[in-house]
């Protein structure tokens, strides 16, 4: 401010006194706060133009450094400039005026290289105009602001990657097994060697079919569906000879798992990675999370005004718990020992509850799919039996209900801050969410390998699992179905009554309900969850990336429907840049999560003999070694090398140096960026004493020269008095400067 | 100008598409929007100014906090009065549109944060900014001691040359590590 003062100084008069000043990098802010006043002082005061030679000089600096301005901001498109329509047009004008003093290759040069931009741009907008959804985020994002949009653009990226999954799949599996007749190759199916092993009851049923049996089956994948391209067991095809090629379809199978788990690993990384970086750099030093929350606080899209009303008070919400958070820290630090001490003993005692209320949780799991699976095999009635069926999902559902509210209640007591609070309480949903589909595949893992006789014959229980890859398929196919049920049922039987009862009736009760508040971290749980059931299945129940597509794509609606006329965004916010890196983490566990089944029954248990696309092997992943011993000597060279221990310890330690080279790098720049700033502000310092010196000969100049000597003193004396940095100081001078302009315009 | 005839000439659009960060289909749409807000004399006028009162019940700045400051920023009136030409309503969009650069966007986000038009953020600023943010009833403001702790801490974070105000390149450089700023900077015609 002291500066604006010297400027103001400079203005009325005395300004080629001091061209140091247009050096100065705070002179840049000025320039468009001058070209404003130059309107004004236009518009309202003549006199002050006429009256001094100040006019010129500001229009003098503008012209020369709008010119500096022009020629770095040559190469830039005029849109790039902050500058009024006519400012703009004139640039324009001017740069094709120019143009045309240039020779006709430049020009021409010139020419196509803005058709070609033209074109690109429009062609990005074609492209835009493509993607799936645009006009329903873009509604969503007017109306509810960014944060909850971030959760809808996750759901379509799950929605590609399913589908993206599902051509490879289909392509490469499914694909040639259908047109094999058609390009005459021909298709050799495994064999039946007549063991025990490899005897495969059908399930379908036969005689007479009650219709209810056929929704039995279509909700839990057995019966006629059974035998069909739904599920691992169907793909009993060893090769196909097309005319030329020969097509190892267990490699293909294989090839594909393995490689849709990379697919989807990479894209996630990718999306993620702007996000890690951003957030690497704001929990370094939780360098301006204050400004943001000013700065960029509000949203600009929200149009609605109960939405606006909503993020104004979450705002004070956020402000106000970021102030307390600070002088809770400051509470913190100040605690006693033995304060100290009773907090832990409380937070392990409460961990130690929530451990045995998780284990419960996860035996009550087991438990049910134990059930589950040994009340499959003996059909009773219609309900009953679906019950059964769906038992595991029933009790993961229930479970995944009530645990977060438990553990929202047990956070009180744990004293901690609150936005650690929040974290925390859905690190443990998350756990909870992603080991339960875990604890259900151990379960049934457990059942598949206990045989009545140990050890089994076939390396698992082939009495009752003859093809257990397609029963863990079912029970994935199962639990996709039922999750998609559950969250269409949430929002049509919980949600729409809630709202219908919020506004329809005015009891105290039902006002102090509320409305449904659009959670984003559980929805997204919720649908990561299903996306991990989704990328364990698939290795069982191939088609099972084309039900989630479809599932997803129906959940989209659901919720932009329930979020439009059944919701209210909540009032604790979630900004777009943190849920952004939230999700695509939580996604990330989900895929380590995914990965470990999928990898553990490929490598390590023996596939089943009696169905499936690797009957001639011991385990699926045999398949690899066995190709690879067919191929030249060169390549199974090269790639034995590849897999060879000394190749894994120099790549170890290749890489290990890279991450050390990379962490001393960080270490170097955080070092510069300290010192940088402290050289900020020590030329802050500089320039502020500069200027206090200037302020000192212009006085002195002053009271040489008696026709300015009457104002002189207020001037310097205010330029010295704002020296002073306190901040009430400071405030009575904003005030003050705000009502400068006139102020200045009658000292001259 | 033509901007009075109900569509716009080509060679106006194409001109326009140069001009701002809008597409086509966006320009067409702030027209039609901005003839509706004209009144039936305005519409014979060569260059119609909206006034800010009407411009103000556009549903997507009614209940923006700061609809006055964008009003002032963006007009070229010379009455001061917030009133719009469509360029200055197209310049407006530009700004808050998906494609504008991070330069243009803090370059605009400072103007209008900064209620005195003095060409810094001082104390005074960031308190009506803090108001306008929570709301300017007086149980929605902070408390005289909170707003001082929360302006001294933005200050500490962004004043980098400690002069007790936030300038342009100061606001730009915390605007540039501010991961929300971009996505949250955007108004949807």
């Amino acid at each position: 401010m002291e500066v604006d003062s010297v400027f103001y100084t400079d203005r009325s008069g005395r300004a080629t006194s001091n061209p140091l000043l247009d050096q100065l990098p705070s002179y840049q802010s000025l320039l468009y706060r001058r070209k404003s006043a130059s309107t004004k002082r236009r518009s309202s005061s003549r006199t002050r133009l006429s009256s001094s030679g100040s006019g010129k000089w500001g229009m003098n600096t503008v012209i020369r450094h709008e010119e500096k301005q022009r020629s770095e901001m040559q190469e830039r498109p005029v849109k790039e400039l902050p500058k009024t329509m006519a400012e703009k047009r004139q640039d324009k004008v001017q740069r094709l005026e120019q143009d045309l003093e240039l020779s006709q290759w430049r020009q021409w040069r010139q020419s196509t290289r803005r058709t070609l931009r033209r074109l690109r741009e429009d062609a990005q907008e074609w492209l835009s105009s493509l993607q799936l959804w645009r006009g329903d985020i873009h509604l969503i994002e007017g109306m509810f602001g960014t944060g909850i949009l971030s959760y809808f653009s996750f759901l379509r990226f799950l929605v590609m990657l399913n589908l993206v999954i599902f051509l490879l799949m289909f392509s490469f599996v499914i694909l040639p097994i259908i047109i094999a007749p058609y390009a005459s190759g021909n298709v050799t199916y495994n064999l039946d060697d007549g063991s025990v092993c490899s005897v495969y009851p059908s399930s379908a049923r036969r005689g007479l079919v009650i219709f209810h049996e056929h929704i039995t089956d279509l909700l839990s994948g057995g019966g006629f569906l059974e035998q069909t391209y739904l599920f691992y067991g169907y793909y009993k095809v060893d090769s196909i000879q097309f005319p030329k090629v020969t097509y190892n379809l267990p490699l293909a199978y294989l090839l594909v798992t393995v490689a849709y788990l990379f697919l989807s690993l990479i894209w996630i990384v990718k999306r993620s990675a702007t996000g890690f970086k951003r957030n690497l750099v704001q929990d370094e030093d939780r360098f301006q999370s204050f400004c943001n929350k000013i700065f960029a606080g509000w949203d600009f899209c929200i149009t609605n005004e109960n939405a606006a009303r909503l993020k104004r008070s979450s705002l004070l919400y956020e402000l106000k718990t970021d102030l307390e958070e600070e002088r809770i820290k400051r509470k913190i630090a100040g605690r006693t020992r033995k304060e100290k001490c009773r907090i832990y003993v409380i937070r392990l005692i409460l961990n130690i509850f929530v451990i045995a209320a998780l284990a419960a949780c996860f035996y009550s799991i087991y438990r049910a799919t134990v059930f589950s699976q040994k009340a499959q095999m003996k059909k009773e009635n219609f309900i009953v039996d679906l019950i059964y069926e769906y038992l595991p999902s029933i009790v993961i559902t229930l479970a995944n209900f009530i645990t977060p509210l438990l553990f929202s209640v047990i956070i009180n007591y744990e004293d901690y801050s609150p936005a650690f609070e929040i974290r925390f309480t859905l690190m443990r949903c998350v756990f909870m969410r992603l080991t339960s589909i875990g604890v259900l595949l151990f379960s049934l893992w457990s059942q598949i390998t206990k045989c009545k006789e140990e050890p089994c014959v076939c390396g698992y229980n082939h009495v009752l699992y003859s093809c257990w890859e397609t029963r863990v398929g079912q029970e994935m196919y199962k639990l996709t179905i039922f999750d998609f049920i559950i969250i269409a049922a949430v929002t049509i039987f919980v949600e729409f009554p809630r709202k219908l009862i919020v506004n329809h009736c005015d009891c105290g009760l039902a006002k102090w309900w509320g409305q449904q508040e659009f959670a984003i971290p559980q929805n997204v749980l919720e649908i990561v969850y299903g996306q991990t059931i989704c990328w364990i299945g698939t290795f069982y129940c191939p088609l099972l990336p084309a039900i989630c597509t479809i599932k997803y794509f129906f959940i989209f609606y659901i919720k932009k429907v329930s979020l439009i006329n059944n919701c209210r965004p909540a009032t604790r916010p979630f900004r777009a840049s943190s849920s952004n890196f939230f999700f695509l983490g939580v996604l990330l566990i989900g895929l380590t999560l995914a990965c470990l089944p999928v990898a553990v029954s490929v490598g390590q248990i023996q596939c089943s003999q009696a169905c499936g696309p690797f009957v001639n092997y011991t385990t699926s992943w045999e398949v690899l070694p066995r190709t690879v011993s067919q191929l030249p000597t060169g390549v199974r060279r090269f790639l034995f090398a590849l897999s060879s221990e000394a190749f894994a310890v120099s790549f170890f330690v290749i890489t290990c140096l890279a991450m050390f080279y990379v962490i001393a790098l960080a270490g170097a720049h955080k070092r510069v960026i300290n010192q940088l700033r402290e050289q900020l502000a020590m030329e802050g310092r500089d320039k502020r004493f500069l200027i206090q010196k200037l302020c000192q000969a212009q006085r002195q100049s002053a009271i040489r020269s008696p026709g300015s000597a009457s104002k002189s003193p207020t001037r310097a004396s205010r330029g010295s008095s704002s020296y002073h940095t306190s901040f009430a100081n400071n405030y009575t001078e904003g005030v003050f400067l705000a009502h400068s302009p006139p102020d200045s315009s009658t000292h001259v | 100008m033509g901007t009075t005839a109900s569509q716009l000439g080509k060679d106006l659009l194409s001109e326009y598409q140069e001009l701002t960060f809008l597409t086509k289909q966006e320009i067409l749409l702030a027209h039609k929007r901005f003839t509706e807000l004209l009144s039936k004399e305005d519409k014979a006028l060569p260059n119609p100014r909206i006034p800010m009162q009407s411009i103000l019940t556009l549903p997507e700045l009614k209940s923006n906090p700061f609809r006055k400051r964008i009003c002032h920023v963006f007009s070229t009136s010379d009455m001061k009065d917030g009133s719009l030409t469509f360029e200055d309503f197209l310049d407006l969009l530009s700004a808050f549109s998906d494609s504008a650069t991070l330069e243009i966007k803090s370059h605009y986000a400072f103007r209008i944060f900064d209620f005195d038009d003095d060409g810094t953020l001082d104390v005074g600023d960031l308190e009506k900014l803090v108001n306008c943010l929570t709301g300017e009833t007086d149980d929605t403001r902070l408390t005289p001691d909170e707003m001082r702790q929360l302006i001294n801490n933005i200050l500490e974070e962004s004043d980098i040359d400690k002069d007790g105000t936030v300038n342009l390149s100061e606001f730009q450089h915390v605007i540039s590590r501010s991961p929300d700023f971009v996505s949250s900077f955007k108004i949807v015609l």
